[in-house]
């Protein structure tokens, strides 16, 4: 509970901006409620003026009438006026949200977002926010009509006859209570069904996804025969589940009914004592009629605000977590590096348990061209994360030109990096403005000049608009290697004086890699590289090794002193001829 | 959706009855006002509180009979939806069974397991509510409108033009909004691209400086959603307020009539009291009619994607022969062929022609896109060849039945996909009455008996979903050992040793070719080492065979042979 204040409080941080809107809201709502509450008492006023046969006030319905016309029109207006300040609210609301979250996705650390699977941030910031969205509409639009409606309605019923208000105000509570029970009972059933639905997806995604193997092993009949015993015990579960939860309407409306018929008996009794009108019952009766309905929606709107507060938090656990330390108020702008790298004894760790790296030190001179290799896991990749700032060294340091990496700004320190990773990212757009990301200002010869480097320029030629084809999210119609050749296109465009290449042709097939190293080797002269790589090949033409091994370099030197050792090296580099 | 009925038609009982026990609630329910009438207009006219006595128990008659229907209605609505839900399921399922690669491929497996999963519930929900509200709303406004006639006929014209304008009114609305909430879904999927997206590649975005690019792109697509968002709820917002004016007119309206008939003695105080309840409950009904409708026309869509899977039949027909097998060997011929996939423009291989004898092992090698998946895809018909045709022992693929075909093949795929459940379940799959001493001598020939066997429970320990719970190379063995289960006569090795390391590869490789009646073997692999030892190797560049033959002959006249092998070995044989 106390946490759902904190959250609420965020909230309303979050709607303080539309704090006109919001008044405007409530000022309409109470509006609309309180007259629509008061069309009743007119009506039935109107329905006192028609006694019988030749005592009909034809002045006083007139009166009567002007007063109904001129209330519904207000009325309706100001439903609207509410209805859509609330769209205004929740929209916008919404959608400050959602930047604050971007934005925040942007400021956060690497290991945030390294341990929070893409999958459940995208659901925090999409699917979560329109939960909210949902209850804060439902709950600006209904709950507090809702509440209005019940307090005017009591005090209308309470005006006209105290009596057989009290019977309303005894009866009515009942189908709330029908309605806890019947929930109760339900929501266990509603888990199994929700347990048997959550084995189907497992199966479905299971067999579907793989059909290609089910396939192959023949296995369709044995995939129905699994398929179909759940499915029936889905279905007899859901129809449990589904019927059983749909027996609160009709008991809510029974509960009403019954309210219906105990106003119509003490009502018609008080109109015989004189102490009610019959318009004034007809009133009672439409009061009675929508009187458990307001209750109804909220007991709803209830539900779907507390999901709709859990929601929320789960996006404000989001924005709040903790930034990447901010930077250095005198941070210097690393331009034209000349790509001297000292790593001096750095320690680093994931988590506190698991030291990966251990006193490193290593030192590059400019222009050096510097091979990392080992068995997966040594490693290699962390020391990327950390040359490019991603993570920060636990102790130790890393200096580029002389001075602490921390000192510079991470966008200088970041774009002085040429960067192709072996899991190759391309964002939804067209292939230029892919290939122009580093350098947004590129002409076309620059950037045919590239992809030709590449060896890209011959299938985006073939694509169905060239460089300006749109791809997709997974970047659509291109392989693997295709990607990677794009990324690869994008180095040779923005050439910046540092590149990391980590497995960067990992899925260029032998002989187009073979190919492109021309032009990654023209590229590297002058600028200090590092590689991580495989393929011996890539390995052997660089002047520095890095044999790492659990976090430690083991080994450091040429191919040829490497060899001459007879190290871990050379036994890694001979189990690539054996058999 | 007329394909998807004919799966209604066995709980046609239930879709009678449910909406029919509907209607008779419906019914009581329009009895209501008329008992009050006789309240005012007998009871307390007369001042007989007896008589009130008698119609308020008639009032609670109707509500009791009234919540016996409606459950009714509501057992048989749902019992018809989900056995509905079922049946379709189970046929869209077994439907999936029957389609070829080439199908699966257009479709894409995420879109049929959406399908199978959130649209047949929607429809579900669909049905549920269609049986029990949709033919129950038209009947209360149509029975309330015939009950106020029949108190006075001249209350036609009143009931009859506002429901007319009401109804134009929701549908107009309805019509506006509907195709705008397609447009609000589209921008949402934007955003949520945009921000899937971003988080992928925070990596590179950070590496480029480019985080503030990202945001106002997201901005962009969230302005454009919200713009939309606003806009439709603006006119959504109009359904209520305006039903809300229309009716209360119409009440207006008959207030007036009924003030004029009580004055010449056509009509009575507790008739006019009636007449204004039965306007009231047709306002109810309406708006209750506009958000079924929309839940209706999005059940219909969902029917209209689940149906379209059902329409897709499978471009391969079945063949009729089933020969005896003796578990020995096959010999497998391609003549001069070609595959084009059904979403691909030119052939992804073509100009094939191969003889394998039985028991040898075939290498397939070329670079990524070169077909050599292409080329053993056809062995089990997976996809069939677009030109020339494929044998196994000596019948042409296409003749066999799909049992019998794959039945003497056994295939490991690029991707080693392993399903939940235990080890043993897992390898079953190759053999379904394999004995345990079957399987753990297809773990130690695929090299995974070791680490079987140190899991606890050994074959007992459960494979998570897609195999988590396993390294990849793990996973790569446990594929071979469901394979190497069957005993297969063909057996196909698609690049699925990439996550061995040499030795593991080397010593797999020399465990099946020492089996008793070791089968045909076709290796696909873009490491030399893997295939240098084949009978045959088939080199392949952008669908094109270039290379056909051994190592050594290879190594003389096959240039791209000769690249793969230097940029793999590239020390030893520096040109």
């Amino acid at each position: 509970m106390k946490s759902n204040r904190k959250i609420i409080r965020k909230i309303l941080h979050y709607l303080k901006a539309y704090w006109f809107y919001m008044l405007a809201s409530v000022f309409f709502a109470a509006l609309s409620a309180l007259l629509a509450l008061y069309l009743p008492v007119l009506t039935g006023n109107a329905v006192d003026l028609v006694l019988e046969k030749g005592k009909v006030d034809f002045d006083g319905i007139k009166t009567i009438l002007m007063q109904m016309g001129i209330l519904v029109a207000v009325t309706a207006a100001a439903q609207w006026i509410m209805n859509a300040c609330n769209n205004h609210i929740t929209y916008c609301t919404v959608r400050d949200i959602r930047q604050s979250a971007m934005k925040q996705i942007e400021r956060l650390p690497l290991s945030y977002l390294d341990q929070h699977p893409t999958g459940e941030t995208v659901s925090r910031i999409i699917a979560d926010v329109d939960t909210f969205a949902d209850g804060l509409l439902l709950g600006f639009t209904q709950f507090f009509t809702g509440i209005l409606t019940i307090g005017g309605t009591l005090i209308l019923m309470l005006a006209i006859h105290k009596w057989v208000a009290l019977v309303v105000i005894l009866l009515t509570p009942l189908s709330l209570f029908v309605a806890a029970f019947i929930a109760k009972n339900t929501s266990s059933l509603f888990r199994k069904q929700s347990e048997t639905r959550g084995q189907q997806t497992t199966i479905i995604e299971e067999m579907v996804g793989n059909q290609k193997i089910v396939q192959a092993f023949s296995y369709e009949d044995d995939a129905e025969q699994i398929f179909a015993e759940n499915n029936e015990a889905l279905r007899k579960i859901s129809l449990k589940a589904i019927f059983f939860s749909s027996m609160t309407n009709p008991c809510t409306r029974f509960v009403n009914n019954t309210v219906y018929a105990g106003v119509a008996l003490f009502g018609a009794w008080a109109v015989i004592k004189r102490t009610l009108t019959v318009g004034q019952l007809a009133a009672f009766l439409s009061y009675a009629n929508q009187f458990t309905k307001p209750f109804n929606e909220i007991s709803g709107v209830v539900t779907e605000l507390q999901n709709a507060i859990t929601c929320a938090g789960r996006v404000f656990e989001l924005i709040e977590a903790d930034p990447q330390a901010a930077e250095k108020e005198a941070a210097a702008v690393l331009s034209d590096a000349k790509g001297a790298v000292e790593i001096s004894h750095v320690d680093f760790a994931y988590t506190e348990e698991q030291h990966l790296i251990e006193d490193l030190s290593v030192s590059v001179k400019p222009g050096e061209r510097v091979a990392i290799v080992g068995p997966t896991g040594c490693g290699k990749t962390t020391l990327i994360n950390l040359l490019m700032r991603f993570y920060d060294v636990k102790s130790g340091s890393i200096a580029v030109d002389g001075t602490d990496i921390r000192d510079y700004t991470r966008h200088s320190l970041r774009t002085s990096y040429g960067m192709v990773l072996q899991e190759t990212w391309l964002k939804p757009g067209t292939i230029r403005e892919n290939i122009t990301l580093g350098k947004p200002d590129a002409t076309e010869e620059e950037i045919i000049r590239a992809a030709k480097l590449a060896h890209s320029h011959s299938f985006i030629k073939q694509l169905p608009k060239g460089y300006d084809t749109v791809i997709g999210e997974d970047g659509g119609v291109l392989s693997q290697g295709q990607k990677q050749l794009i990324c690869i296109t994008r180095i040779m465009l923005s050439l910046p004086p540092m590149l990391i290449l980590d497995e960067a042709t990992s899925s260029i097939d032998t002989r187009t890699e073979m190919k492109i190293q021309d032009a990654f080797a023209r590229m590297m002269k002058g600028r200090t590289s590092f590689i991580v790589a495989h393929r011996l090949s890539t390995i052997k033409e660089a002047d520095t090794i890095l044999v790492m091994k659990d976090g430690n370099i083991i080994e450091q030197g040429n191919h040829d002193t490497l060899l001459a050792q007879g190290g871990f090296y050379a036994k890694l580099y001979r189990s690539q001829y054996e058999f | 959706m007329k394909r998807l009925l004919k799966y209604l038609k066995e709980y046609r009982v239930e879709c009678v009855l449910g909406p029919l026990f509907k209607l008779l609630e419906a019914s009581f329910e329009l009895m209501v006002p008329l008992v009050v009438k006789r309240i005012i207009d007998v009871g307390i006219a007369n001042g007989d509180r007896d008589y009130i006595i008698k119609m308020v128990l008639i009032m609670i008659a109707l509500a009791v009979v009234g919540l016996t229907c409606s459950l009714t209605a509501q057992y048989f609505s749902a019992k018809a939806a989900v056995g509905f839900s079922a049946k379709v399921k189970n046929a869209v399922f077994s439907h999936i069974q029957t389609l070829s690669y080439n199908e699966i491929d257009t479709l894409g497996t995420s879109t049929l397991v959406t399908r199978l999963t959130s649209d047949i519930n929607t429809l579900q929900g669909g049905v549920n509510l269609f049986l029990r509200l949709l033919l129950r709303s038209p009947f209360v406004v149509a029975g309330a409108v015939i009950m106020a006639i029949s108190i006075d006929a001249q209350a036609t014209l009143t009931f009859g033009v506002t429901v007319l304008l009401l109804s134009i009114v929701v549908y107009v609305i309805m019509r506006l909004t509907i195709p705008m909430y397609k447009k609000v879904q589209g921008k949402l999927d934007q955003v949520t691209s945009r921000t899937r997206s971003s988080l992928t590649g925070v990596r590179v975005t950070r590496a480029f400086g480019l985080e503030e690019k990202e945001q106002q792109e997201f901005a962009d697509a969230n302005a454009a959603l919200v713009a939309i968002q606003v806009l439709s709820g603006k006119i959504s917002a109009l359904l209520n307020p305006v039903t809300f004016a229309l009716i209360n007119f119409g009440l207006m309206w008959l207030l007036w009539e009924g003030a004029v008939a009580v004055n010449v003695g056509r009509l009575t105080q507790g008739a006019v009291v009636a007449l204004v309840n039965y306007m009231s409950q047709i306002l109810v009904e309406l708006i209750k009619l506009a958000n079924l409708i929309v839940q209706v026309t999005r059940a219909l869509a969902s029917a209209d994607r689940i149906s379209s899977v059902l329409e897709i039949e499978s471009s391969m027909k079945e063949g009729t022969k089933a020969p005896e097998w003796n578990g020995a060997p096959a010999t497998v011929s391609f003549q001069n062929a070609a595959l084009r996939y059904a979403n691909g423009g030119e052939n992804a291989v073509e100009g094939i022609t191969l003889k394998a004898a039985a028991g040898s092992t075939i290498g397939i090698i070329g670079g990524t896109g070169s077909g050599k998946t292409s080329v053993i895809q056809m062995i089990p018909r997976f996809y069939d060849a677009t030109e020339g045709d494929i044998t196994v022992d000596g019948l042409d693929v296409r003749e066999y039945t799909y049992a019998s075909l794959r039945e003497k093949i056994a295939v490991v795929p690029q991707k080693s996909v392993l399903f939940s459940g235990s080890i043993r379940e897992n390898i079953r799959w190759g053999k379904a009455d394999a004995t345990d001493e079957e399987i753990m001598e297809a773990l130690k020939m695929a090299q995974a008996a070791d680490f079987v066997m140190e899991k606890e429970g050994g074959l007992d320990y459960m494979v998570a979903q897609g195999g988590k719970n396993f390294s990849g190379g793990q996973r790569q063995r446990l594929a071979i050992a469901r394979a190497l289960v069957r005993k297969p006569a063909i057996l196909i090795l698609d690049d699925s040793t990439s996550a061995l390391d040499y030795a593991t590869d080397a010593a797999l490789r020399k465990a099946i070719r020492e089996m008793p009646n070791s089968p045909t073997t076709f290796i696909v692999s873009q490491r030399t080492a893997s295939i240098m030892h084949a009978d045959q190797i088939l080199v392949l560049d952008a669908g094109q065979v270039v290379g056909l033959g051994n190592h050594e002959s290879l190594m003389k006249d096959c240039e791209v042979y000769q690249e793969i092998y230097h940029s793999q070995f590239g020390g030893e044989n520096e040109k």
